[in-house]
């Protein structure tokens, strides 16, 4: 079976810098990838190129999600297509309703499958069982997207929108930093909840502290646009001891 | 500009959906003014001499003044002798008694423009005068508000009716020499709506004026006047479309509301007059006045109004708060796009003890077009305790258009309280890229972005009409960021 997602030397560039230089890494379905790296090496640029995210120049490379070209799909169809990105930071959307918001992109994702909208009562219910899991109040439901959320509720609530969504390819970009202990559980215990045979991870982040909670299958260390190194969870570990100049040395 | 910025503009303007015109024959009075048409108007509307008069003493006071040209706005020159003043369908004898007798045109007209006239409006619970140039044509729901004893009527039907209320509260709220354009329409104005609200009496339902400008090289003058008596409520929305031309129309109503003691009115407006094309060619002259007097005590004056359309927009519905403990309000969304012009915003005149008002305006500029906030605070020395809320807000989408805000403050009591916040913003491109990267489309990702915006104005709005605001908003803004 082809894996879920394939990327194929990718090179991207922003305003004419290089920032992703011939990276490949394939996701296999039901795996959980850690891409880890230093400031700068590129992490969140592999996040939102993924997405779709204006502003962003693929000079050469390819990337293939369920055997299609992903670079050629908007990023609003990726989305309805099951590719979830979880922002490091999300944006204040004034008075525009969370639950509106939610309605409306799981409505957009099954308007594709040709599948009816979903049932507001039965959807409430939905929402609310998941937001027990975020420990997020009631009063959530009522207020404007992200407006006037501390940095942890605007996190847990990228990850309501994702348990809500169940993507097949989730890419969170560094939804760790920022959040306190109690916190970090919480988000990794919603990631976990959500872990299944057919829908794969791909987590940026900077310190290994949230892969105590989120086991990866398999940990990448990205260098100056590249992958550096791989291996398995204690790889991290390694990172975590040693430094990232323990990589970025071996890689120059 | 952004990929997505230009895959939007290139679906810029789905074009005016109102902009069709009803073939309909017209009994139009040669264009020009003079008293002679003056007294043309009166006698074809069987007025009473007061009020035949009363329009010739404005003619004469209109003919001594200048158009106005203080507001932010550049307006093409007016001949004002180059406007037909009166224009009405021509009847099949003696005018429609009951909906089957409308010409089945106009009946479509109305359908076109979704105004529920038919059973739909009963569900609805909307009580519809609509308004075809000059005369009424169709009145409904008038038993279930005679039974309340509310009045609820063409203007000319009740100069006829009620000539005594006429007589006592015309011009009481805005004299006929308060303005060059409301002196103009006091001479001249043809038709509109006019409602009473007996004594303790709330109004059963929504009431709703659909006025509408068909007729070529036509003005259109309404005159409202809306009455709350002692412990009255009422709740009255106004909509407006005209036909899209190349030529630019003027219409310059006015509209007095008068709430005495413990009287609540409240107005809503949901303006989408013709905006002119997309190089700013034609488009209605929106230039109106609208005054309500809070007379009695602890009375309540709300305005809302979401104003989509017109070329240019020049209108400030305001509130005189005369009564002990009354209450003023104004809640504004205000749209330009291409190379709309609007200069709008309120006057809050606080005359009695512990008055307040608050006034939330949100301005949304796109394309070219300039959207201004002009606002008046005043409060007098009778006025001991009166408190203010101002909050201004702009979103700009584009490069090319403009935000003014002009709030003026005139504060003659020291025991006042006056907050203003403002605020401008953009519609960034991380909050479109947010959403759509939850798979929203690009249209709804702004309109939701939009509509978020106007929130708190919007909520104000009766429930069916705040549905039909956002589709307009959403209409006219389409393509509209970058």
């Amino acid at each position: 079976m082809s894996p879920m997602l394939t990327i194929n030397n990718l090179s991207v560039s922003v305003e004419g810098k290089p920032i992703l230089n011939g990276l490949t890494l394939e996701v296999g379905a039901g795996e959980v990838h850690a891409i880890m790296g230093p400031n700068g090496s590129g992490k969140s640029t592999l996040a939102h190129v993924l997405a779709g995210r204006p502003g962003y120049e693929v000079t050469s490379g390819s990337v293939t999600y369920e055997g299609r070209d992903l670079l050629a799909m908007a990023p609003q169809e990726r989305a309805r297509e099951g590719v979830f990105l979880g922002f490091q930071y999300p944006v204040e959307i004034p008075g525009v309703n969370n639950v509106y918001l939610l309605k409306a992109a799981v409505n957009a994702a099954r308007k594709q499958r040709s599948l009816a909208e979903v049932d507001a009562f039965d959807f409430l219910g939905l929402v609310r069982d998941k937001m027990r899991l975020m420990h997020m109040e009631d009063s959530f439901l009522s207020r404007g997207v992200n407006e006037g959320f501390s940095g942890g509720e605007k996190k847990r609530n990228e990850i309501l929108q994702m348990l809500v969504l169940e993507p097949k390819l989730a890419i969170l970009d560094e939804t760790d930093s920022g959040l306190d202990i109690d916190a970090l559980k919480v988000v990794a215990a919603g990631v976990n909840s959500l872990r299944a045979p057919q829908r794969s991870f791909v987590l940026v982040t900077h310190y290994q502290r949230l892969l105590e909670y989120v086991v990866p299958d398999f940990v990448h260390v990205l260098v100056r646009g590249r992958i550096a190194r791989s291996g398995d969870k204690s790889l991290a570990v390694e990172l975590e001891r040693r430094g990232y100049d323990w990589v970025s040395g071996e890689a120059a | 500009m952004s990929e997505t910025a230009k895959q939007l503009e290139a679906l810029i303007a789905r074009g005016y959906r109102h902009g069709f015109v009803t073939d309909i024959d017209a009994d139009t009075v040669a264009p020009g003014l003079d008293e002679d048409v003056v007294r043309l108007i009166s006698k074809k509307k069987g007025e009473p001499a007061f009020l035949t008069e009363w329009r010739l003493r404005a003619l004469r006071h209109w003919l001594t003044m200048k158009e106005p040209h203080w507001a932010h706005l550049r307006v093409a020159p007016i001949d004002y002798q180059a406007i037909s003043y009166y224009s009405a369908p021509k009847a099949k004898k003696g005018g429609p008694k009951s909906l089957a007798d409308v010409d089945p045109k106009l009946l479509e007209t109305y359908e076109k423009l979704g105004v529920p006239l038919h059973e739909r409006a009963r569900l609805a619970g909307v009580a519809v005068d609509a308004v075809f140039d000059s005369v009424s044509v169709a009145t409904t729901f008038k038993e279930r508000l005679s039974a309340a004893g509310v009045v609820f009527c063409p203007f000319s039907e009740a100069v006829r009716s009620h000539p005594e209320l006429i007589e006592q509260y015309l011009g009481s709220v805005v004299p006929y020499s308060d303005n060059f354009f409301a002196t103009l329409n006091s001479a001249v104005f043809s038709d509109g709506s006019f409602v009473y609200v007996p004594k303790g009496v709330r109004c059963p339902m929504e009431l709703s004026t659909y006025f509408r400008i068909n007729a070529m090289n036509t003005g259109q003058f309404e005159r409202t006047l809306i009455i709350a008596d002692a412990g009255a409520s009422v709740s009255y929305l106004e909509g407006c479309s005209a036909p899209q031309r190349d030529e630019n129309q003027l219409h310059a109503a006015v509209v007095e509301l008068i709430a005495l003691e413990d009287a609540y009115i409240k107005y809503s407006t949901v303006q989408n007059w013709y905006p002119g094309d997309v190089n700013g060619v034609g488009g209605i002259y929106n230039f109106v006045t609208k005054r309500g007097e809070c007379r009695g005590r602890n009375s309540h004056i709300s305005w809302t109004q979401v104003e989509t359309g017109s070329a240019i927009t020049w209108k400030y519905p305001s509130c005189v708060l005369r009564g002990a403990g009354s209450i003023g309000e104004f809640y504004s969304v205000a749209t330009v796009n291409n190379h709309q012009q609007a200069d709008t915003g309120t006057k809050m005149i606080h005359i009695g003890r512990d008055t307040r008002s608050t006034i939330i305006s949100k301005g949304i500029s796109a394309g070219r077009g300039q959207n201004t906030y002009r606002g008046l605070v005043k409060i007098l020395p009778s006025a001991q305790s009166a408190r203010n809320f101002t909050q201004c807000d702009s979103l700009l989408m584009g490069g090319e258009c403009g935000a003014h805000t002009f709030p003026y403050v005139e504060v003659k009591n020291p025991s006042a309280t006056v907050e203003h916040e403002a605020s401008t913003s953009k519609i960034s491109d991380d909050q479109l890229f947010y959403l759509l990267a939850r798979g929203i489309a690009e249209e709804d990702a702004v309109n939701m972005i939009v509509s978020g915006f106007c929130k708190s104005v919007f909520k104000e709005l009766p429930m069916e009409f705040a549905v039909e605001a956002q589709k307009l908003l959403a209409v006219s803004l389409e393509g509209a960021v970058g």
